[in-house]
């Protein structure tokens, strides 16, 4: 370790993380111990909390930055953008590896995760579909993470060898997350019964799909101001050259797609004519989302990509990921059993809460780890202009 | 009595003709409309009395701890119930507006015809088989919950408290018990003494759940509960009180699971074909596009270069030509200098 590390460990997130990792070991002894009705408020009415509804759905639909943005540099060919792939690929990574440990807690068998994909698939589920692609794409984004890592080894014929295959990963990542994105909402069109009519829609593979773009280019924006803070030194020339545009392209688009995935959402409301339900407290709790979360952020990227304010576009990218998550748990939790009487409804336990948190930091100190070590955030002298 | 027998050998006579048929897949617009002799059971709740001798049964056919208070305790009645992984069978007694009297249901799995489980599940954990049960297998469950999530009357339970074996828990028609020979009908029918439950092929229970409607038409809502809903099941209810009185849904519609997501998972194949080919398709139109843009940028500069050339070659062509007229011009005016000099001279030597 060097003197700068030694310096910086009993930092007050260091000192928080800690604690939370703590309690994460923890609650990890609990559950395979006890079992999970020891640490959470699952029960048989409401099976899935927010181990589902936050580490899985928000999880993954936060880590769509990866193929959003390998796509619009690699596909699209928008070379000022190449920059923010790295960044963008490792988050993905990391984000995809948590959804997967964090399920580990979940499932009563986790030994058995691969069982749907090597001993006896059930094609007909939606749930299949999510497996089977989180598996791969997880697959696809550690080859392509592992660039960077061979880079920080020096392994440069293998680093050569996955360098060449950047094309096909990236297009089998948009092909995977497309599929698994949209499919973690179509989980949901089984139970029209359990839905709330205003977030029920046959519709919802496609809103899910098409926030998590949104979403996505929000979280390159939102984990680039981040990163900013924490790791300016560690950023190059071309990466700082290349921010501002990076930031107010994605403006853009996250702007058009957010006004795209309004149109979807008034779609959905339209053809199952549930406008009725807008007058009721469930369509004030859906106008707050749709409102505060989705037309509200669409006009801000807008101003502020023609205005070229960083500062607005930087918050709004803050606003448009609550409000992801935000939906994701309105559909997953709030408005899911909305018809069971109260008394019988879900609220997480600490227990939950602490193991999700203990995700997060997790993750948090993994992405820490490695871009203070690996070309992330700036090309490796070896390998300039490869990107 | 004599009825639930005869219709039980006649179940029993229909069963291995079943075998060999397939429920409908998810994506096929075939209509599967269950096995041909699958059996159902039929409840009805005009004349259950709410005595919990088959939550006893059930409870002792399979093998399930002993509950809280005793089967004969009726004041557990008092509180409404779901089934749990303990008890795949409870009797709720519930007081319909304007009836005299309370009436009593009793709730474990349907066995639908197309299950929402068995289509939720990934690992294909959950079979309908031929005789119309649904079962599950916990050989291969992950333990993930969807089916119970899925399940549109709240029937999977979960044992939440077992930390590395939990199960999926509810009631399998008795089908392990009748297979192996040790029960004729489920261990509910075989105990009620109201003959509330009637068990046999689901094709001769419709008929006599609909005989019952027409010879009582006052005693009963006309209408077989699972003759339809979410595409029919081999559990069948008649009530006397409006079905949603007595804690039944009537809003869950005859599509059947399968019928809900087949649209979702035939988008599959689609996207997995035809994106490859937009994609790529896109990175060939920028790749073009870089590359005349390249090759344009390149003959931009190369005519740049060529009419820089030209231009100097002019200019220092126009150079020479100024300079030559110059050298010429001050060779003359060298020359037409010295020829006056030599002139002057010579006039001066001639004027001294």
């Amino acid at each position: 370790m060097t003197a700068e590390t030694k310096k910086s460990l009993f930092t007050p997130f260091n000192i928080f993380a800690g604690i939370v990792v703590a309690v994460g070991l923890v609650l990890t002894v609990l559950r395979f111990t006890k079992g999970m009705g020891a640490i959470t408020n699952l029960d048989d009415n409401n099976p899935w909390g927010i181990w589902i509804g936050f580490d899985l759905l928000c999880g993954v639909a936060l880590a769509a930055g990866g193929f959003t943005t390998s796509a619009a540099a690699y596909i699209f060919g928008i070379k000022k953008y190449h920059s923010a792939v790295r960044p963008a690929i490792l988050t993905a990574f990391l984000g995809y590896a948590l959804v997967v440990f964090a399920l580990h807690y979940d499932v009563g068998r986790p030994w058995r995760l691969v069982y749907p994909i090597f001993l006896q698939p059930g094609t007909t589920s939606l749930l299949y579909e999510v497996g089977l692609c989180v598996f791969l794409y997880l697959s696809v984004l550690a080859i392509e993470y592992s660039v960077a890592a061979l880079e920080w080894l020096g392994l440069k014929k293998l680093r050569g060898l996955v360098h060449k295959l950047t094309l096909l990963l990236t297009i089998f990542g948009v092909v995977l997350s497309t599929l698994h994105q949209s499919s973690l909402g179509a989980l949901y069109l089984i139970a029209p019964s359990k839905l709330h009519p205003l977030w029920y829609s046959t519709y919802l593979p496609i809103q899910f799909f098409v926030s998590a773009i949104a979403v996505g280019l929000s979280m390159v924006i939102f984990e680039g101001t981040l990163s900013h803070k924490a790791f300016h030194h560690k950023m190059d020339a071309t990466y700082l050259a290349q921010h501002d545009g990076v930031v107010l392209g994605f403006a853009r688009a996250a702007s058009v797609v957010l006004a795209a995935y309004l149109g979807i959402k008034l779609i959905a409301l339209g053809a199952d004519d549930n406008w009725k339900y807008l007058l009721t407290g469930w369509g004030a709790w859906y106008l707050f989302e749709v409102l505060g979360f989705v037309v509200l952020p669409c006009l801000l990227y807008a101003i502020g990509s023609r205005e070229r304010n960083l500062k607005l576009i930087q918050w709004t990218s803050g606003l448009t990921v609550l409000g992801i998550v935000l939906n994701r748990f309105n559909v997953s939790l709030v408005a899911f059993n909305w018809q069971l009487p109260s008394a019988q409804r879900y609220f997480p336990s600490w227990g939950e809460i602490g193991v999700s948190l203990f995700v997060v930091v997790v993750g948090i100190l993994a992405f820490r780890f490695i871009v203070t070590r690996m070309p992330i955030f700036y090309e490796h002298p070896d390998f300039k202009d490869a990107h | 009595m004599r009825r639930r027998k005869f219709l039980t050998l006649m179940g029993a006579a229909g069963a291995g003709l079943a075998l060999g048929k397939t429920p409908a897949h998810a994506a096929s617009n075939a209509h599967f409309e269950g096995y041909p002799d699958a059996k159902a059971v039929l409840f009805d709740a005009t004349r259950c009395i709410g005595c919990r001798k088959c939550e006893e049964a059930c409870n002792k056919v399979n093998k399930l701890p002993a509950p809280a208070k005793p089967f004969t305790d009726l004041t557990v009645l008092d509180t409404e119930r779901r089934t749990s992984a303990k008890a795949h069978t409870v009797v709720n007694k519930y007081m319909p507006a304007g009836a005299a009297a309370p009436v009593f249901r009793k709730i474990q799995c349907n066995h639908c015809q197309e299950p929402a489980c068995a289509s939720a599940c990934f690992v294909r954990a959950f079979k309908k088989n031929p005789d119309g049960s649904v079962t599950y297998d916990a050989s291969v469950c992950v333990g993930c919950r969807y089916c119970i999530m899925a399940c549109p009357f709240n029937v999977p339970t979960y044992e939440y408290d077992e930390p590395l074996t939990p199960r999926v828990m509810k009631c399998t028609m008795c089908h392990p018990q009748i297979t192996a020979g040790e029960l004729s009908v489920p261990g509910c029918v075989g105990a009620c003494p109201k003959e509330a439950l009637v068990y046999g092929r689901r094709k001769d229970i419709l008929k006599i759940a609909h005989a019952r409607i027409e010879a009582n038409p006052g005693r009963y809502v006309d209408h077989v509960y699972g003759e339809r809903e979410m595409g029919g099941t081999n559990w069948l209810t008649l009530s006397g009180a409006p079905f949603k009185e007595i804690g039944m849904r009537e809003d869950l519609g005859v599509t059947s699971a399968p019928e809900l997501t087949s649209g979702a998972l035939a988008v599959v194949p689609m996207v997995a074909a035809l994106w490859p080919a937009l994609l790529g398709g896109i990175w060939a139109i920028s790749k073009r596009n870089e590359k005349t843009a390249d090759e344009e940028r390149a003959a931009a500069v190369k005519a740049a270069v060529a009419g820089n050339q030209a231009e100097n070659d002019a200019k220092l062509a126009k150079f020479k030509e100024q300079a030559e007229k110059d050298k010429a011009g001050s060779i003359e005016r060298e020359v037409k200098k010295a020829l006056e000099e030599a002139a002057a001279a010579a006039k001066e030597e001639e004027g001294a």
